[in-house]
């Protein structure tokens, strides 16, 4: 049994990091010149959209938008008893010498970024690979860091951390969930 | 959901959903073997053992590069060059090959029953890549995907299946698929070829070649197995060619968008005419890509593969 611990984030919260976020994007990269949008699927795919459609409303031109599904660049399928389901991973363009935001929902273990920063560099070679995500939640395993946060949250590991959007869930909400009973 | 059984021997007892799985599956395969690298750590440290004991370029050249695809280790046996043929049995072989830690065996048999024996003796998962004229499931998943990538879907569509019914082991696997993916499957050839009792599939028999052709959306034509042929069940090549080769006068006779199939190898100016093999409605060389990607999606499923859950971040 699990029960929701507390909102970290509403609708109107998730709007103002993803415009932070896009504004930091534009500006750390001195405008949006090469630059391309890489959401993990699956809710790093809508948010990819949504930053996207962002830069375009503060920069006034489209940013190109791909999706990446990582299960096969996974490094505990071996470990599991059944392997998740694979989807397409659709990128629209050559990912070589761009300059790639990688999106994602969450940020816990590091271990799904990996996975993502091996896959990417099998599609091409960027010029350079920044990662944005919505909720930093820590808990690392691996040494990797996130570039653009939409709020850091100190978690226990036994707590889970839900994003839940439009696009997939019909709402938007970021929610933590602890063990009960 | 994943696959429900250990192995992959053939399609008659494969649930329709699980087709589906396979072929949903595939879909992302087939963009990794369009892209430049192609290669995915997925089984990366898992062992895949093919043992042919017939001839077989394209199906076990398909299972090694879809095994090293997914970066697994690949050994094949050929029976000539193997204790086959100083006179081990198929169990001992494969008993061999389990405490060699093979994590899959993909089997190639004369002998119908053989992936079913080999399957029950090991714990490793088995996938069939044909045993005698019984089936070959994987070839029919790679027609069947190839289909629905073609049209969009699989029910309601109109299969012909045409010439040596009786010996082929992918006409009884596409009889299975594609029946339980809501298409309707027509057989023709000649009667001698066409074994006793193959309408209790669900297919349906045409004694002419036209009518089963007529308004077909899918012309999967088989091959004239010569090396089976010894038994005088038709005349000749030449007639046969005249009787049941699909050439482009038979071929109009299909919708107008009418997919052309053969799982290969060809007998060209026999079954099928040339100018049809290499025309704008031939999916033929497509099927073999698509038959790499398939085989990855049964390699990546069978060793666990297939359960929806969301992923630890």
């Amino acid at each position: 049994m699990i029960k929701e611990k507390a909102q970290i984030l509403d609708k109107e919260g998730i709007r103002r990091s993803l415009t932070r976020i896009a504004h930091e994007i534009i500006e750390r990269n001195k405008g949006i010149e090469n630059l391309a949008l890489i959401g993990i699927r699956r809710r790093g795919a809508p948010l990819a959209e949504r930053l996207a459609e962002r830069i375009k409303e503060i920069e006034g031109c489209t940013t190109p938008v791909g999706i990446l599904d990582i299960t096969l660049y996974r490094d505990d399928l071996t470990t599991l008893a059944h392997h998740p389901l694979v989807r397409s991973t659709e990128i629209p363009f050559p990912v070589s010498g761009k300059k790639v935001i990688l999106v994602d929902d969450v940020i816990y273990t590091g271990r799904t970024i990996r996975a993502a920063l091996d896959a990417i560099i099998d599609l091409g070679r960027p010029k350079v690979i920044q990662l944005a995500v919505l909720v930093d939640r820590g808990h690392r395993e691996l040494p990797i860091r996130s570039d653009y946060i939409g709020k850091n949250v100190p978690t226990s590991s036994k707590e889970s951390v839900l994003v839940r959007l439009t696009e997939i869930d019909g709402e938007d909400r970021v929610i933590i969930f602890e063990p009960h009973g | 959901m994943g696959l429900s059984g250990k192995d992959l021997v053939g399609l008659q007892f494969v649930p329709a959903e699980e087709i589906k799985l396979i072929l949903d599956t595939a879909t992302p395969m087939k963009e990794i073997i369009k892209r430049q690298i192609k290669k995915v750590p997925t089984l990366r440290g898992r062992s895949v053992v093919t043992v042919f004991y017939e001839a077989s370029t394209r199906t076990r050249v398909s299972f090694e590069l879809a095994a090293k695809y997914l970066s697994a280790d690949t050994v094949n046996i050929a029976a000539g060059t193997s204790s086959v043929s100083k006179g081990e049995g198929l169990k001992d072989t494969a008993r061999t090959i389990a405490a060699m830690g093979a994590d899959l065996v993909v089997l190639r048999h004369p002998m119908a029953g053989a992936a079913e024996l080999l399957a029950r003796t090991i714990n490793a998962p088995v996938i069939n890549a044909g045993d005698g004229a019984h089936e070959h499931p994987s070839q029919a998943l790679l027609d069947l995907f190839t289909v629905r990538e073609k049209k969009g879907r699989l029910e309601g569509l109109k299969i012909a299946i045409i010439g040596d019914i009786l010996h082929s082991r992918v006409a009884r696997s596409d009889i299975w698929g594609f029946t339980k993916m809501g298409a309707e499957v027509r057989l023709s050839g000649p009667a001698t070829l066409l074994p006793q009792g193959i309408e209790k599939t669900g297919a349906m028999i045409y004694a002419s070649i036209e009518e089963a052709i007529a308004d077909a959306d899918v012309i999967n034509i088989l091959r004239i197995q010569t090396e089976r042929q010894q038994q005088g069940l038709f005349p000749g090549l030449r007639e046969y060619s005249q009787l049941f080769g699909i050439n482009t006068e038979r071929l109009k006779l299909a919708a107008p968008d009418a997919l052309v199939m053969h799982p290969g190898p060809m007998n060209r100016g026999v079954e099928i005419a040339p100018e049809v093999a290499d025309g704008v409605q031939s999916v033929i060389n497509e099927q073999v890509t698509n038959g790499v990607a398939v085989r990855m999606a049964l390699l990546y499923l069978l060793t666990g593969g297939g359960n929806q859950h969301e992923i630890a971040h």
